[in-house]
């Protein structure tokens, strides 16, 4: 092979395509950026040129203000970069307007998954499998302990106890790109036709994802209401609220928590967690083994999460892989 | 505030193992103790015996068995998990039972029902080192997820899930409206599944025999006096020592001991049994003989000189002439069948001051009074024990009667101000439990000569405590970008992080490159203004040595 994959260079602070001088997910300001969703630890302002898909730019927008050099790019359409790479777009199923970015140079095809995962969601479509040579794979429940639950399941958790407790309300810490409209859509599947109250921080991103043609149901702001108003409801709020005084406005809130880190039992002790909802935009382990398996590249590189689990499978499967240290991605920020 | 899933919410009890897990669920995530109480009284109530009793024990810690230990838990992982994933699991759960549930492949194929619980702890009762690597996967294989972490938590003893022995008594106290010291004192009567304590508490049978048996009574214990001043005309001072505290019960022609946590430790310290002949039972902190605490006639040793002696399960004969054992008594509840619990303190005190002599002097003394005229004269006492092994001072309400448990305003501990140095952290490793995944136990060091100069840290301790929670995740994330090597489970960071360290006292030691062993070590400030070479040299900590 002509280029023998130097053209595609992990730093610490990104991934570097050399021949076009493009940055993927890069966690400092770039001149070119190609970016795989709206979440802080893969976007951020202050790029001169920011490809993504329609979506994503303008959850950035939202976010982090950036509208400057703005480049969409459909799922499936391919752009050409200059030096001679294509990017193609391929949903990845994490959040509206997510994307594995697949980069073709000299013949070598690399794809790059951002975050993923492989279960249904009404709120982005699915994750396609694509042929690569090399896989950048994330790997945030890369540990076999990780096994997200049917959504359902996890969804009737909290209806359950609305029925069993219809004086109080259910008090939902979920982030809110992503994850909070995903649990109002799985409760709006699930029949739960009530109005979902929002802490005012989940307002405009709800909305974002209504212009984009998610169907989230009656939402109201807990700002507009009182307390016994709320009775019997599920209340929706960013996980960092769940503790704040914020909360003492709500009548006898539960106290639950949408995230894969809920698995284990510490982790949501740990959060005061009264309800741990297993509840994740990302990958399990049996979703990451799966998909390595399914696009069987020639190499997988492993970032994002807990790299050494997902390279030890794939030694004991004949795969050959490495991890990577991308800064900023350690952190547990489901 | 509602907790979690009301027990009765479930279906109709069936006394199975799933049932048992729901509860330890939903007691793993309530916060609110009343609801805990709650949540366990309401068990008691509803499951049929021997199952709630086999429960009962297993969430005040009762259960024990000899075969099931985390080791065995490991090795059925290992032919089921491969070991590096394993290993990488375990470590970031910070919980065996758990990752092991967690991990436990689904079985195919039909399964037998799940256990009860008293068939699982007769199960787990009967598996002995050989069988239980078929046994015990057996038994997992007719669990869920819940079932298996509940198993194997009453299956290895330590449930850590927030709930105390004193809590689990008192639910049952409050399960069934008796009063929760009456069910202290029968508690110690009886064994699992405590068949006779439910017929006493749900049936209304006649309680407990407690007459005649060899029966650990609680321990009144003590709160720091923090800032109070108290009195010394209410209150009696006695130095605090350093060895363990015991009871000493002769009942029946039988004497037995018991730590502080009501343990059975009779066979460690064999020579304390024949000494004492009379019906009794005694208060005091067991020592070893040596010349440091009270003095060199009499005194005791260090309490690294009792640690060679604690914990074994058999003593040889070197070690009883090396280290003879006493106990330096300071109550008495009982004596020749009279109970003086309901007496003051200063008539007990009389009353084991007249007793003490019809004991043999090799084994026992009488902890002496600190006599001071004011608290002032008692602070400037404290302040100049030279006597490096004494903690501190003991006060006593003068006319407190004998109360189990931690009554504010009757006893106070008035620890000496401890020890001070600043150290550097260089490595970490994630806690257990509540703090599992955190980086939270730290090993540092101090500098072996001038660190300008080319000195290197030698590690001199490990603490993993004496931080807040927003502390600890600073530290956390302070370890995670500082990383400079793996070794398994450990990280060594960058030498950046000073740690200002409180301990007792610090030994000699052979065990430790360093030399020397600190006693009760902790975090007291975590200095982020310091920088690392400004942090203490070894000589510092040498000075302190007490032996």
């Amino acid at each position: 092979m002509a280029a023998d994959f130097s053209w595609i260079q992990p730093h610490p602070h990104g991934i570097y395509v050399a021949p076009a001088d493009c940055w993927i997910d890069p966690s400092r300001a770039v001149d070119n950026a190609l970016v795989t969703h709206g979440h802080a630890d893969h976007a951020r302002g202050g790029h001169g040129k920011t490809v993504a898909t329609p979506e994503t730019l303008a959850i950035m927008k939202l976010r982090y203000a950036t509208a400057d050099g703005a480049t969409p790019v459909a799922y499936g359409e391919t752009l050409s970069l200059k030096g001679g790479v294509d990017a193609t777009y391929i949903p990845a199923g994490h959040v509206l307007g997510s994307a594995q970015i697949l980069l073709e140079h000299a013949g070598e095809r690399v794809i790059v998954t951002g975050d993923y995962k492989r279960r249904p969601d009404p709120t982005c479509p699915p994750f396609e499998v694509t042929p690569c040579d090399i896989l950048i794979t994330e790997a945030t429940f890369g540990l076999p302990v990780f096994s997200h639950p049917p959504i359902r399941q996890e969804i009737a958790k909290i209806t359950d106890r609305l029925a069993a407790y219809p004086d109080a309300c259910v008090l939902v810490g979920a982030y809110a790109l992503g994850k909070a409209q995903r649990v109002i859509a799985e409760l709006r599947a699930a029949g739960h036709h009530d109005p979902i109250y929002l802490h005012g921080a989940m307002e405009k991103m709800c909305r974002l994802y209504e212009e984009h043609g998610v169907d989230l149901g009656e939402l109201r702001l807990v700002a507009d209401h009182d307390k016994d108003a709320m009775r019997g409801s599920v209340v929706v709020c960013p996980p960092s609220a769940l503790n704040d005084r914020w909360s003492r406005r709500l009548p006898d809130p539960i106290t639950a928590m949408a995230s894969g880190w809920m698995r284990v039992r510490q982790r949501a002790r740990q959060r005061n967690v009264e309800l741990p909802l297993i509840i994740s935009d990302h990958a399990d382990w049996d979703e990451l083994t799966q998909t390595i398996r399914e696009v069987d590249p020639s190499e997988s590189w492993i970032t994002h999460g807990r790299e050494e689990a997902l390279l030890r499978w794939c030694q004991l499967n004949q795969r050959r892989a490495r991890a990577l240290a991308l800064v900023g991605r350690e952190e547990e920020d489901e | 505030m509602p907790g979690p899933l009301r027990l009765s919410d479930a279906k109709k009890k069936t006394n199975r193992v799933e049932e048992f897990a729901a509860l330890i669920d939903a007691l793993v995530y309530t916060r609110s103790r009343n609801e805990k109480l709650r949540l366990i009284a309401e068990f008691l109530r509803t499951v049929a015996d021997p199952d709630r009793g086999w429960a009962l024990a297993a969430l005040t810690d009762g259960l024990d068995f000899p075969a099931v230990k985390s080791s065995a838990i490991r090795n059925a992982m290992k032919e089921r998990v491969d070991p590096v994933l394993w290993a990488l699991s375990r470590d970031f759960v910070g919980d065996t039972a758990e990752t092991a549930s967690l991990l436990w492949p689904e079985p195919i194929g039909d399964v037998e029902t799940p256990p009860g619980v008293a068939e699982a702890v007769d199960l787990l009762g009967t598996m002995t080192r050989s069988s239980v690597a078929t046994e015990l996967p057996r038994l997992l294989d007719r669990l869920d997820s819940s079932g298996r972490y509940a198993l194997l938590k009453l299956a290895t003893g330590a449930m850590r899930i927030g709930i105390s022995a004193r809590l689990g008594k008192t639910a049952f106290a409050q399960a069934f409206d008796v009063s929760v010291d009456d069910v202290e004192e029968y508690w110690h009567a009886l064994a699992p599944p405590y068949s006779e304590l439910f017929a006493w508490a749900a049936d209304g049978a006649e309680p407990p025999d407690t007459e005649n048996v060899p029966l650990f009574r609680p321990f009144m214990l003590a709160h720091p006096l923090e800032e109070a001043v108290v009195s010394m005309e209410d209150y009696a001072a006695e130095w605090k020592w350093d060895g363990i505290r015991v009871q000493l019960v002769h009942v029946a022609g039988e004497t037995r001991l018991y730590s502080r946590s009501g343990d059975d430790i009779s066979a460690t310290f064999p020579e304390l049994l024949d000494a004492l002949q009379i019906p009794a039972v005694l208060d005091g902190e067991l020592l070893v003989r040596g010349n440091v605490q009270g003095g060199e006639a009499g005194g005791a040793a260090s309490f690294n000189a009792l640690q060679q002696r604690l914990g074994r399960k058999t003593v040889s004969k070197k070690m009883l002439a090396e280290a003879p054992a006493f106990v330096r008594l300071y109550d008495s509840l009982l004596i020749e069948g009279q109970d003086l619990r309901e007496l003051g303190w200063q008539e007990r005190r009389a009353r084991l001051e007249q007793f003490v002599p019809r004991l043999p002097e090799s084994h026992f003394d009488i902890s002496q009074i600190v006599h001071a005229e004011s608290f002032e004269e008692l602070a400037e006492i404290r302040e100049s024990a030279r006597d490096d092994a004494i903690e501190g001072l003991m006060l006593k309400r003068r006319d407190a009667p004998y109360i189990a448990g931690r009554k504010t305003g009757l006893w106070y501990k008035w620890k000496r101000d401890p020890l001070l140095v600043d150290c550097v952290m260089m490595y970490a490793q994630r806690g257990s439990g509540k703090r599992s995944s955190f980086y939270s136990d730290y090993t540092f060091g101090c500098w072996d000569g001038d660190p300008d100069a080319g000195a290197d840290l030698l590690p001199v301790g490990k603490a993993y405590s004496g931080f807040t929670d927003a502390e600890l995740k600073k530290l956390d994330r302070f370890v995670r970008q500082n990383t400079l090597n793996r070794f398994g489970p450990v990280r060594e960071v960058e030498r950046a992080m000073v740690l200002e360290v409180a301990f007792d006292s610090v030994h000699q030691s052979k065990r430790h490159k360093s030399g020397l062993a600190m006693r009760f070590p902790r975090i007291h400030r975590i200095r982020w203004d310091k920088p690392a070479h400004e942090a203490d040299r070894i000589e510092t900590l040498r000075n302190l040595i007490s032996n």
